[in-house]
C-alpha cells in the first residue's frame, strides 16, 4: 500500500477579486521510503499543494480531492484529529528556519516540548531523546547547545535544528518545503546529503518542494512538475530528466544555466503550451 | 503612434475599497459627517442663539427647560435659560475646531521632526529625541493649567498648550517608521542615483508614512478632545459666552440632581458619538492599509 | 591595452560591533571586516562576476565603491580620480555614470510612485532643466528598450510581477546613461525562467551599449554565463581571480572547489556520482 494516495487534490482561495484556483486536479503517490520531488516556480501550487494536505490552509483555503493516508482519509479532517497526524505521522519542515523557531525559547525547550506533548514522555527522558537527535542531525556537541537559543545558529544549523524536530515523533513522512532556499550553496549540498541520509537511517518518505532543478536531480526517485497549479509531467526523475515530454519541462531544464554547459543566451520558456490544452 | 497609457491602480484607491468595506468604519463616517453637517447647517433652523437668555425659562429650568418643539428649544434649556440646541452645537463646532487644529498641529510638526531625526541618525538623532523624552515628562495638564491661570482663558492659550504637547507621541511614531524605511531598497536606489536628503524625505519617506499618520490622527482627535474636555470641565477652558462639549457636560452633571437630564444627555451623545466614530474610522483605516501594502 | 575603467585597490570596510563575548555592561567594541583588502580592476565593456556566499561582503563591496557605505580605507579610482576622496557635488556629478540595481525587485521601488516616476527621478536628479514632456518621451523609450509596453507607464510596481519590476529597475539604471552598472543579486529573488529572461536582457544591452558590469551573485552558474572574468570572496577576501572558463575549469583555491562541488547540477546520473563522493569524503574524516 502507498503510504500516501494523493487523487484530484484542488485548493480554492476566496478572495475580495474572485475565487483563484491555486491547485487544480493534483493527483500522485507516494511509497514507503521514496522521495517525491515536487517542482515549479513562484505561483505553481507546489506549497498549497502541502498546506492542503496537511489542514494547514487559511480560513479564506478550501481544499477538494482526496488525500488518503495508509489507507485512510485524512483531507478536511476536523483540526483536533489533524493534529494526530501531524508532527507523529506526517512532519514539514519550511523555507526560514528562523520564523519556524521561536526566538524566545530555547532549542531544548522547542524540542521536548514536542515530545511531552505528543508522546507524553517525561521532560527528562525528552531532553534525552532530543539530544540523540540533534546528534543524528550532525550537530556539534549536542549535549551543550541544545540549550542555547535559535539566534546562536547559523542558518544552516537551524536548518538541521528543524529537522531533527520534525523527526522526534519518527513520522512516516517529511514534507520539505524548499528547505535549502535560503542556505547559502555549500551549506545546501550538506542539507540535501543529510536529508537522503536520515531517509535511508529513518526509512521516511519524504516530499521535497523545491524550484530547483539540480536538487531534485540529485535526491529524488520520481518527479512532479507543476505550473499554474496543475500537473504539468509526473514521472520517474532519471525518465523526465533524459526525455521531458511536457514543453514547460523542457524549457524549465533548458533555461537553467549549468556550470558543465556553455550557451550564448539562456533559452527562456515559452507558454505557447498554454494555448491549447491545459488550461 | 501611442495607444492610450493604462491607468494605474494606486495603493491608496486599494485601501479606500477595504476601507469602504468595512461596515463599522463606514458607519462611523457617516456619523461624524451628519455631526459636522448639523453643526455647521443647524444653527440656521435655530429659533434661539446660544447667548439669548429665555427669561420665562431662567430659574425654573426644571419645570420649564424641558426639550419641546413649540418653545423653540429643542434640546431644553440650560439653569440660565440658554437654548441648548443652539449652545450643543456651538460646543460641536468649538471641540471639533480644537481637536482637528490640535491634530493638525501635531501631524505637522510631529512629521517634520521626525522624518528629520529618524533619516538624518546619529548624534542629530539623539538630541532631537532626548529633547523630545524631556518634554514628554513635564507633567502637561499643570502646564497649561498654570498658563491658563496665569494668561487668562483665552481659546489662543488652549490651542497653545495643546500645540505644546501634542506632537511628541507623533514625532516618535514618525521617527521609528523612518527608521524602517531608510533602511529600504527604494530609498537606498534612491541614495545610489544622487537624490539630495531633503528630496529624499519628500518623495519616498513622507508618502510611505502618510499611512500611519492617518491612522494615528484619527485616534489623537479623540484625544485632543477629551484634553480640552477635561480642561473645560475643570472650569479652565473656553470662556463664555464661548462654550463646549466638556463645558457642557460639566454644567450638565452639576445640575443632574435637578431632574434636568437633558442638559447632560445632549451634549453627552454628541460627544459620545463623535468620540466613538473616529475610533471606528481609525479602526477601518488600520485594517485598510494592511502591513502587506506598505 | 586599454586603461582600467575601474580600479579598486586594497578596499577596506570595517564595522565596529559590541564584543559579546568580553566585557558585559562595559563590553569593548570589536572590528567586524566585511570588507579585508579587495583589489581589482574593471575593463571597459568588460563583465566582472563577483561570487561568494552570505558575509563574504561582496554586497557591502559593491556598496562602498559608490559611497552607500563609508569605506575604511583603500581607494577607488574611476576615470583617474578617487571616488572616496570626492566632495559630495563631485560624487553626484559621478552617480550619472554609476548606477545600480537591486536584489529585490519590488522593494527597490517606491510602492507610491508610478513606474514612470521612478524611471524618470534619475533624470530629475541629474538633468534639472529637463521638460516632463521631453522626460516622458525618454521614460517610454527606455520602457521599450528594456522589453515592457510603453503604456504601462502608469502602473504602479505591485501591478507588475517580479521579473517586470526588475526591469523597470534596469531601465531606472540605464537611463542617464552610465558606463558602469553595478548589479547586486539582480537575479537571486527571480524564477528561473524569469532570471534567463534578464540575464538575456542585460547581456544584450551591454552588447549595445559598451556597459561595464559588476554582477554580484551568490549562484555560480549564472555568473559563469554572464561574466568575462570571475572574483571568488571569502570572508572579506579575494581567493581566486580570473576569467571565466580558467575560475570554473581550473579552480585554485580550496573554497572555490568546495563552491563548484556543492552546486547541483540537473542531471541524475553526475548528481548521484558526486553523492556517493561526498560520503565517501565524509565517512574518510
Amino acid at each position: 500500500m502507498n503510504i500516501l494516495d494523493v487523487k484530484n487534490l484542488s485548493v480554492k482561495f476566496d478572495t475580495p477579486d474572485g475565487v483563484v484556483n491555486a491547485v487544480n486536479d493534483v493527483s500522485f503517490t507516494l511509497a514507503e521510503g521514496k522521495t517525491l520531488a515536487i517542482v515549479g516556480e513562484s505561483g505553481s501550487g507546489k506549497s498549497q499543494s502541502a498546506f492542503g494536505i496537511l489542514g494547514l490552509l487559511p480560513k479564506n483555503g478550501h481544499a477538494a480531492g482526496s488525500v488518503k493516508y495508509l489507507g485512510k482519509e485524512i483531507l478536511n479532517l476536523p483540526e483536533a484529529e489533524m493534529n494526530t497526524y501531524r508532527a507523529n505521522e506526517i512532519a514539514m519542515i519550511f523555507q526560514d528556519p528562523m520564523t519556524s523557531l521561536n526566538p524566545y525559547m530555547r532549542i531544548s525547550k522547542q524540542l521536548t516540548e514536542v515530545l511531552v506533548h505528543h508522546k507524553g514522555m517525561s521532560k527528562r527522558d525528552a531532553l534525552a531523546e532530543s539530544i540523540k537527535m540533534l546528534d543524528a542531525v550532525q550537530i556539534p556537541d549536542a549535549a551543550s547547545r541544545v540549550h542555547m537559543y535559535p539566534h546562536e545558529f547559523s542558518g544552516g544549523m537551524r536548518q538541521r535544528v528543524m529537522i531533527a524536530m520534525s523527526l522526534l515523533c519518527g513520522p512516516k513522512v517529511l514534507i520539505a518545503d524548499e528547505p535549502t532556499t535560503a542556505l547559502d550553496v555549500t551549506v545546501q549540498a550538506e542539507i540535501m546529503d543529510l536529508l537522503i541520509d536520515l531517509q535511508e537511517d529513518f526509512g521516511m518518505a519524504i516530499i521535497l518542494i523545491t524550484h530547483d532543478m539540480g536538487i531534485v536531480a540529485g535526491s529524488c526517485e520520481d518527479t512532479l512538475v507543476m505550473f499554474g497549479g496543475n500537473v504539468m509531467e509526473y514521472r520517474p526523475t532519471l525518465d523526465l530528466f533524459d526525455n521531458p515530454q511536457h514543453p514547460y519541462t523542457k524549457g524549465l531544464l533548458e533555461a537553467v544555466p549549468r556550470l558543465d554547459q556553455d550557451v550564448q543566451t539562456l533559452s527562456t520558456v515559452s507558454y505557447d503550451f498554454l494555448e491549447g490544452g491545459k488550461s | 503612434m501611442i495607444t492610450s497609457e493604462v491607468k494605474g491602480r494606486s495603493l491608496w484607491s486599494d485601501a479606500r475599497r477595504r476601507f469602504f468595506q468595512n461596515k463599522a468604519a463606514v458607519a462611523g463616517l457617516i456619523a461624524l459627517t451628519t455631526i459636522v453637517l448639523i453643526s455647521f447647517i443647524g444653527p440656521y433652523f435655530a429659533v434661539w442663539s446660544n447667548e439669548e437668555i429665555d427669561w420665562d425659562v431662567m430659574g425654573n429650568a426644571a419645570t420649564l427647560g424641558m426639550p419641546s418643539f413649540e418653545s423653540g428649544h429643542y434640546f431644553g434649556t440650560d439653569d440660565l435659560g440658554r437654548d441648548l440646541y443652539s449652545r450643543v452645537l456651538q460646543g460641536t463646532r468649538i471641540s471639533l475646531m480644537v481637536g482637528v487644529i490640535g491634530a493638525g498641529i501635531s501631524v505637522l510638526v510631529g512629521t517634520i521632526y521626525g522624518t528629520v531625526a529618524g533619516y538624518v541618525g546619529g548624534r542629530t538623532d539623539q538630541v532631537m529625541m532626548r529633547i523630545v523624552d524631556i518634554l514628554m515628562s513635564i507633567p502637561f495638564m499643570f502646564v497649561i493649567i498654570l498658563l491658563l491661570v496665569v494668561f487668562g482663558r483665552s481659546i489662543g492659550m488652549l490651542f497653545l498648550g495643546i500645540g505644546l504637547l501634542s506632537w511628541l507621541d507623533m514625532s516618535r511614531i514618525v521617527r521609528g517608521q523612518t527608521l524602517t524605511l531608510k533602511n529600504k531598497e527604494f530609498v537606498e536606489a534612491a541614495r545610489a542615483t544622487g537624490v539630495s536628503t531633503p528630496t529624499i524625505i519628500r518623495r519616498h519617506i513622507v508618502p510611505n508614512l502618510l499611512g500611519i499618520v492617518a491612522i494615528y490622527a484619527t485616534l489623537l482627535v479623540p484625544a485632543m478632545i477629551l484634553t480640552e474636555s477635561f480642561i473645560s470641565f475643570l472650569g479652565l477652558g473656553v470662556q463664555e459666552p464661548l462654550t463646549s462639549w466638556g463645558a457642557l457636560i460639566s454644567e450638565g452633571a452639576g445640575t443632574i440632581r435637578y431632574d434636568t437630564e437633558w442638559q447632560l444627555i445632549a451634549p453627552l451623545i454628541f460627544f459620545v458619538i463623535t468620540l466613538f466614530s473616529f475610533f471606528f474610522i481609525g479602526d477601518g483605516l488600520r485594517d485598510a492599509l494592511d502591513p502587506k501594502d506598505r | 591595452m586599454s586603461e582600467p575603467i575601474l580600479s579598486v585597490k586594497d578596499m577596506k570596510v570595517w564595522f565596529d560591533v559590541r564584543d559579546d563575548d568580553a566585557g558585559g555592561v562595559f563590553a569593548k567594541t570589536k572590528k567586524l571586516k566585511a570588507v579585508d583588502g579587495v583589489t581589482f580592476d574593471l575593463m571597459p565593456g568588460e563583465t566582472l562576476g563577483i561570487v561568494g556566499e552570505s558575509g563574504c561582503g561582496k554586497s557591502t563591496l559593491a556598496r562602498s565603491i559608490i559611497r552607500l557605505v563609508k569605506a575604511t580605507s583603500g581607494e577607488a579610482i574611476w576615470m583617474g580620480r578617487d571616488l572616496l576622496k570626492l566632495s559630495d557635488s563631485d560624487m553626484l556629478a559621478v552617480r550619472k555614470d554609476i548606477q545600480m540595481i537591486f536584489q529585490d525587485p519590488l522593494a527597490s521601488l517606491n510602492p507610491r510612485m508610478t513606474c514612470g516616476e521612478i524611471i524618470a527621478e534619475p533624470l530629475k536628479t541629474h538633468f534639472k532643466g529637463m521638460r516632463k514632456a521631453e522626460r516622458r518621451e525618454k521614460v517610454r523609450a527606455m520602457l521599450e528598450k528594456v522589453g515592457m509596453d510603453p503604456t504601462q507607464i502608469n502602473r504602479y510596481p505591485h501591478e507588475f510581477s517580479g521579473g517586470q519590476c526588475q526591469r523597470i529597475g534596469i531601465a531606472r539604471a540605464l537611463i542617464t546613461n552610465p558606463k558602469l552598472i553595478i548589479c547586486d543579486e539582480p537575479v537571486s529573488a527571480l524564477d528561473v525562467s524569469v532570471q534567463a529572461q534578464v540575464v538575456n536582457l542585460l547581456m544584450a544591452l551591454q552588447k549595445e551599449l559598451g556597459i561595464s558590469l559588476l554582477f554580484i551573485a551568490h549562484d555560480l552558474s549564472v555568473v559563469k554565463h554572464i561574466s568575462d572574468r570571475i572574483m571568488v570572496l571569502y570572508f572579506g577576501n579575494v581567493v581566486e581571480i580570473g576569467t571565466s572558463q580558467q575560475v570554473i575549469e581550473q579552480p585554485k583555491h580550496e573554497y572555490t572547489q568546495k563552491l563548484i562541488a556543492s552546486i547541483p547540477i540537473p542531471d541524475p546520473r553526475k548528481e548521484m556520482e558526486r553523492r556517493k563522493v561526498r560520503r565517501a569524503e565524509r565517512a574518510a574524516r
